[in-house]
C-alpha cells in the first residue's frame, strides 16, 4: 500500500524541482536550442537554394559561352569562305587580264609578223625577179650564141604553147 | 556521427553491465553479513519481499553496502515540521540506521507509518509530522535533474557559441533526440503550427523521465533509487499534462465532452452515458499516465531484484545452490537490464507522445 500512496514530502520537492527545471531549462536551454536548429536549417536551406540559383546561373553561362563559341565559328567560317572566294575571284582577275594582256600582245606581234612577213615576201619577189632578170640575160645571151639554138628555143616555146 | 553515438551509447551500456555486476556483489554481501552482525544463534530467513521493497522504497538514508557488519550509507538531511517542535532539520545519521530515536523522533518499524519518521506524543503515540526530507529519491531527483541542466544547458551554450556548425560529441548524441521529440511526437500530434509552445514541456517531461529511468537502472550510488517508479513523481508528471490538457483546452474540445454532437441523443438523454464517460476519460487519461510510469518502471526493478533474490534464497539452502543459480540469475538481471534500457526510452517515448496527443486533442477544431 505504501508503495501506491504518494508522499507529501515527494510531491513537494518533486513540483519545485520540476517545475524549476521547467521554466530554466525552458529559458536557457530549449528556447535558445530550438532557435539555434531552426536558424540552422533555415540557413541551409538558404545555402542550398542559393547553390542551386549558383548552378543553374553557372548553366546559363556555359550555354550563352557555346553559343558565343558557335556564333563565333560561323563567322570564322564566314570569313574563311569569304576569304576563299575573294582569292579565287582575285586569281580569276588576274588570270584574265593576263590572258588579254597576252592575247593583245599576241595580235600585235602577229601584225608585226605579218608586215613583216608581206615587207620580207615582196622584197623576196623583186629579188627573184632581179634575179631572175639577170639568169634570163645571161641564159639568153649564152643561148642565143648561135642559131640553131634560137630555133630550138623557139621550138620549145612553141611546144609548150601548143601543150597549153 | 553514427559511429561516435553508438560508441557512447555501447559504453553507457558497458558502464551499466559492470554497475550491475559490482552492484550484484554489494547485494550479495548483505544478508549474509546480516547474519554475522545480529546473533549468529538466530539465523535470520532471507525474506525476498522486504528485500525487494526495500530496494524499490524510499529511504532516508542512501544505502551502499554492508560490510562485516557495518551499513555503509550516505546519511540524507531529515526535514520535518510538526506542531509540537516546529521545523526539524538533522542529519539521518542520528537515527543510527533506525535503531536509535532523535528528540521525539524516531523511524518507525511497524504499522501504519513503517520506514517513515514519526514524532512520539507525550502519551504515547506517534504522529507523523509534516515530512519533507531529502530523502533517497528526492537526492536521485537533485542528480537527475543536475544531469538535465549540465547536459542541456551546456550544448545551449555551444549552439550559442557555434551557429551554424554541425553538432559534436554531447551535443550530437542529443539533438537527434530533441528532433525526435519535436519532429515525431510534439509536430505529429499537435499540429504544425501550434506545437512549438509545448515542446519545452514535451522535452523537459521527456529527458527528466528517460534520464531518471536510466540512473534507476544503475545499482550502485549515484543511481539505484526507483525514482520514476515512485507513485509521487509520476503524479506530479500526469497531473502538469492534465493541467496543461485542460487550460489549453478549446470551446470544441469541452462541447465534445460535455455534448458529444453526431450520436444518439439517447446517449445523452435521459441519462448521460457519453458525457459521462467522456468526463471519466478527461481524468483517466492522466490517471493512466501516472500509472503506466510508475508500475513499468516498478516492475522492471522488481524483476531484477526477485532474480538477485533467487541467489540469496538458494543460497540460504547450501551454498552450491546459490553459487550455482547465481550464474543463471546474473544472465537473466542482465538480460532484464537491456530490455530496462529498452523500456527506460519507451516510457519516456510513451508518456511524452500521450501528453502531446492529449494536448493536441484539446486543441483539435471540429472537423464536421
Amino acid at each position: 500500500m505504501e508503495l501506491i500512496t504518494p508522499d507529501v514530502g515527494t510531491l513537494f520537492w518533486m513540483l519545485l524541482v520540476f517545475l524549476t527545471v521547467l521554466f530554466i531549462l525552458t529559458k536557457y536551454a530549449w528556447k535558445p536550442t530550438l532557435k539555434a536548429i531552426q536558424n540552422r536549417s533555415q540557413t541551409i536551406e538558404d545555402a542550398l537554394k542559393s547553390a542551386e540559383k549558383a548552378k543553374e546561373e553557372m548553366e546559363k553561362l556555359q550555354a550563352s559561352n557555346e553559343k558565343i563559341l558557335a556564333e563565333a565559328r560561323v563567322e570564322r567560317d564566314k570569313l574563311l569562305k569569304e576569304a576563299r572566294s575573294m582569292k579565287d575571284k582575285i586569281i580569276s582577275d588576274a588570270k584574265e587580264i593576263a590572258g588579254q594582256e597576252a592575247k593583245g600582245i599576241m595580235e600585235a606581234a602577229k601584225v608585226t609578223i605579218n608586215n613583216e612577213k608581206i615587207a620580207a615576201i615582196s622584197e623576196i619577189r623583186d629579188q627573184v625577179a632581179n634575179l631572175s632578170l639577170q639568169i634570163a640575160e645571161k641564159v639568153l645571151r649564152q643561148n642565143l650564141e648561135n642559131d640553131k639554138n634560137q630555133k630550138d628555143l623557139i621550138d620549145n616555146l612553141m611546144n609548150d604553147m601548143k601543150l597549153n | 556521427m553514427n559511429f561516435r553515438c553508438r560508441r557512447v551509447f555501447l559504453s553507457i551500456i558497458i558502464f551499466l553491465i559492470t554497475s550491475l555486476v559490482v552492484g550484484t556483489v554489494a547485494f550479495s554481501s548483505e544478508p549474509e553479513n546480516k547474519n554475522h552482525s545480529e546473533n549468529p544463534a538466530e539465523k535470520k530467513a532471507f525474506n525476498a519481499g522486504e528485500f525487494m521493497f526495500d530496494h524499490i522504497k524510499d529511504a532516508y538514508e542512501w544505502h551502499i553496502l554492508s560490510w562485516k557488519g557495518h551499513h555503509v550509507s550516505i546519511p540524507l538531511p531529515v526535514i520535518v515540521y510538526s506542531k509540537t517542535s516546529g521545523l526539524n532539520i538533522f542529519i539521518s545519521s542520528k537515527f543510527h540506521h533506525g535503531h536509535e530515536s532523535y528528540k521525539s523522533f524516531k523511524i518507525e518499524k511497524e504499522g501504519k507509518y513503517k520506514g517513515k519518521v514519526v514524532e512520539e506524543m507525550e502519551g504515547g503515540a506517534v504522529v507523523r509530522p509534516f515530512d519533507i526530507s531529502i530523502t533517497k529519491n528526492i537526492t536521485s531527483l537533485f542528480i537527475g535533474v543536475a544531469i538535465m541542466l549540465w547536459l542541456f544547458l551546456g550544448i545551449a551554450k555551444t549552439y550559442r557559441k557555434n551557429p551554424n556548425k554541425a553538432p559534436k560529441g554531447v551535443q550530437a548524441f542529443l539533438e537527434p533526440l530533441i528532433l525526435f521529440v519535436r519532429d515525431d511526437i510534439a509536430k505529429p500530434a499537435i499540429g504544425e503550427d501550434k506545437y512549438e509552445k509545448y515542446l519545452p514541456y514535451l522535452l523537459t517531461v521527456f529527458f527528466f523521465i528517460w534520464i531518471n529511468n536510466m540512473l534507476g537502472l544503475i545499482p550502485i550510488f549515484p543511481g539505484g533509487a526507483n525514482l520514476t517508479g515512485n507513485i509521487a513523481i509520476t503524479l506530479v508528471l500526469a497531473l502538469l499534462t492534465f493541467i496543461i490538457t485542460t487550460v489549453s483546452g478549446t470551446k470544441d474540445y469541452w462541447v465534445h465532452i460535455i455534448n458529444m454532437p453526431g450520436v444518439p441523443l439517447l446517449l445523452k438523454f435521459p441519462i448521460p452515458l457519453l458525457p459521462f464517460i467522456e468526463i471519466m476519460g478527461v481524468f483517466l487519461k492522466p490517471f493512466v499516465l501516472m500509472i503506466r510510469l510508475f508500475a513499468n518502471i516498478t516492475a522492471g526493478h522488481l524483476i531484477i531484484l526477485g532474480f538477485i533474490s533467487l541467489i540469496f534464497i538458494f543460497g540460504n539452502m547450501s551454498p552450491i545452490g546459490g553459487y550455482g543459480i547465481s550464474i543463471l540469475s546474473i544472465g537473466f538481471s542482465i538480460f532484464m537490464m537491456f530490455i530496462e534500457l529498452l523500456v527506460a526510452f519507451i516510457q519516456a517515448y510513451v508518456f511524452t507522445l500521450l501528453s502531446a496527443m492529449y494536448f493536441g486533442m484539446a486543441l483539435e477544431k471540429a472537423h464536421h
